[in-house]
């Protein structure tokens, strides 16, 4: 019999995941509104976000709030030399084309990274000072799980404000809809997708750093699968439905940590195969995902 | 004020539109009618850079807009209003509306549009806060018309504009067209319906598989054998 005490450990753990997920799937999912592609490599963004901190930290000794900011910059100037490079000349080709070119771009990335890095594991210590432990009635919530839980929710608010109060915002939400409508009002596509990008690197900048601190090591795929799972979870949510990936990247955090949970120790190593079994259950009985709409005019 | 020069649009191997040329002064309402797949919208959105030209040249007030982005041709003041209107079904109408004046930065010129689309088209103000795909097709082609007046066009550009309307909205519609026309915005109107186009414009261009093959004033179109018996079904 598992006790409640357990059981709640499990859930902030699976709420944490979930969190993670949820800010790594927002970025699969307004690039995919808008361009109907699927970045693969943007897990790797999250990667590279990871080395660049540990560099900063270790060998400049900077700290962390400023390692953060400087390694969100990189890696959005790298997320934009990537949409420039590898997806703005493939802007017209089909969906299947540009998944195998963001596949490409994703493999590319992985060996730079072992190249400049080397393919060893590296740890990654958060301070002690994010580690310490709170009790709060019967749960034990760690300085950086509440700092996760809260950012989340921050970056969520703002993410919501700027979608539908700024200008930039409204277009995002009208391209996604509608491109070729979207440029008969007079709407810069690039620049749209820039922001989506930049939005999305940013954002997988930070779940690489909490993800990295949940690990405590840093390797060149370390973004890779966490990336898919938030892939899936965009999927369930119904890809291109922001509130649809936020829900689904819960749904998948908190199921996986549960399943890890649960399961004898002997199959926990199953729990990556076990969210990828979920995704296509979803899809069975909703093949748009659960809050995923019919497909309007595009192009 | 738009001048088209040997335009040609091709899908692949096959041309769409082979070497039209065609001219619009400032102030004038013009229509060009033709049937399903004369290779109209086509035209349409070379013109407005949606697609490339595969080869011609494309002047609109004085500029060269060959083959230059869609917004730039918006922001220079050449706006479409498309065919099957493309509103932002999930975007409020407040949002269309304001999406129409996206090329415009100037907040209190927004405002002035907005109060003025309005009031030519009241059912919208009823209806701002709602999802714009809760209105009917008829309120649909009036938002799409509002959503390109945002921007204070000089030339407007309207694909089949009465396409799948009731008679009494297409009346509508072409009486909004009529109250832009005295206003004096030049007013380009691609329609199947010649007989309500013919009477709206000033001139007409007929055109059949990729080219034109008839143009003219619209009193003496409408009185033409050829287009009688291809377009107004007849007698009338
Ligand atoms: N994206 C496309 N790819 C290939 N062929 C196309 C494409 N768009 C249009 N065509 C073809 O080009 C020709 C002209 O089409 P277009 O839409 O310009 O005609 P239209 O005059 O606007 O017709 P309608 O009155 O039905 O709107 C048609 O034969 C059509 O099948
Ligand atoms: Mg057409």
């Amino acid at each position: 019999m598992i006790n409640s005490a357990y059981f709640m450990s499990m859930l902030i753990s699976g709420l944490k995941l979930g969190s993670i997920y949820a800010i790594v799937a927002i970025g699969y999912s307004i690039v995919y509104g808008i361009l109907r592609l699927i970045n693969f490599a943007h897990g790797d963004i999250m990667t590279i976000g990871v080395y660049i901190i540990l560099m900063l930290m270790n060998q400049a000794g900077v700290p962390i709030p400023a390692a953060l900011l400087i390694s969100v910059a990189f890696s959005v100037g790298v997320g934009l030399l990537i949409e420039r490079l590898a997806y703005r000349p493939l802007r017209d080709a089909s969906e299947e084309t540009t998944l195998i070119s963001s596949l490409a771009v994703s493999a590319l990335l992985q060996n730079m990274l072992q190249m400049v890095f080397s393919a060893q594991r590296q740890p990654f210590m958060l301070p002690e000072a994010l580690r310490t432990t709170h009790k709060i009635g019967i749960v034990n919530l760690s300085t950086i799980n509440i700092i996760t839980f809260i950012s989340t929710a921050i970056f969520l608010v703002i993410l919501h404000l700027v979608l539908t109060k700024t200008r930039i915002g409204t277009a995002m939400r009208a391209c996604s809809e509608n491109l070729r409508a979207a440029r008969l009002m007079g709407v810069n596509v690039n620049r749209v997708v820039m922001t989506a990008f930049a939005i999305g690197s940013g954002l997988a900048v930070i779940a690489g750093f909490l993800l990295a601190g949940e690990y405590k090591t840093v390797y060149p795929s370390l973004g890779f699968v966490p990336g898919l799972k938030a892939f899936c979870a965009a999927v369930i949510g119904g890809i291109g439905s922001l509130g649809g990936a936020v829900t689904g990247a819960f749904i998948i955090g908190i199921a996986e940590m549960l399943f890890a949970g649960l399961v004898p120790t002997t199959m926990t190593a199953y729990r990556d195969a076990f969210v990828f079994l979920l995704m296509v259950i979803v899809l069975l009985f909703r093949p748009n995902g659960l809050f995923g709409g019919s497909e309007t005019a595009r192009s | 004020m738009l001048e088209i020069k040997d335009l040609v649009v091709r899908y692949g191997g096959i041309s769409a539109v082979k070497g039209i040329s065609l001219e619009i002064a400032e102030g004038e309402t013009v229509a060009l009618i033709g049937a399903n797949g004369a290779g109209k919208s086509s035209m349409l959105h070379a013109v407005s850079g949606l697609i490339k030209t595969a080869s011609g040249k494309i002047t609109f007030d004085r500029h060269d807009i060959t083959g230059i982005g869609a917004d730039r041709i918006v922001s220079l003041g050449l706006v479409q209003v498309p065919e099957g209107r493309q509103i932002f079904t999930r975007l409020s109408v407040d949002e269309n509306l304001r999406m129409g004046a996206y090329v415009n930065r100037d907040k209190a010129d927004i405002e002035r549009n907005r109060a003025r689309v309005l009031d030519l088209f009241p059912i919208l103000k009823e209806r701002a806060k709602q999802s714009a795909g809760t209105l009917s097709g008829g309120e649909q082609q009036m938002l799409a018309i509002g959503r390109a007046l945002m921007s204070s066009p000089k030339m407007l550009l309207l694909d089949e504009p009465s396409m799948g309307l009731s008679p009494i909205m297409t009346e509508e519609v072409f009486g909004v067209l009529r109250g832009l026309k005295d206003q004096g915005i030049t007013v380009f109107v691609i329609e199947q319906n010649a007989y309500d186009a013919l009477e709206l414009a000033d001139r007409a261009y007929i055109m059949e598989t990729g080219t034109i093959t008839l143009e003219g004033k619209s009193s003496d179109l409408i009185r033409d054998e050829r287009v009688k018996a291809a377009y107004l079904g007849g007698d009338i």
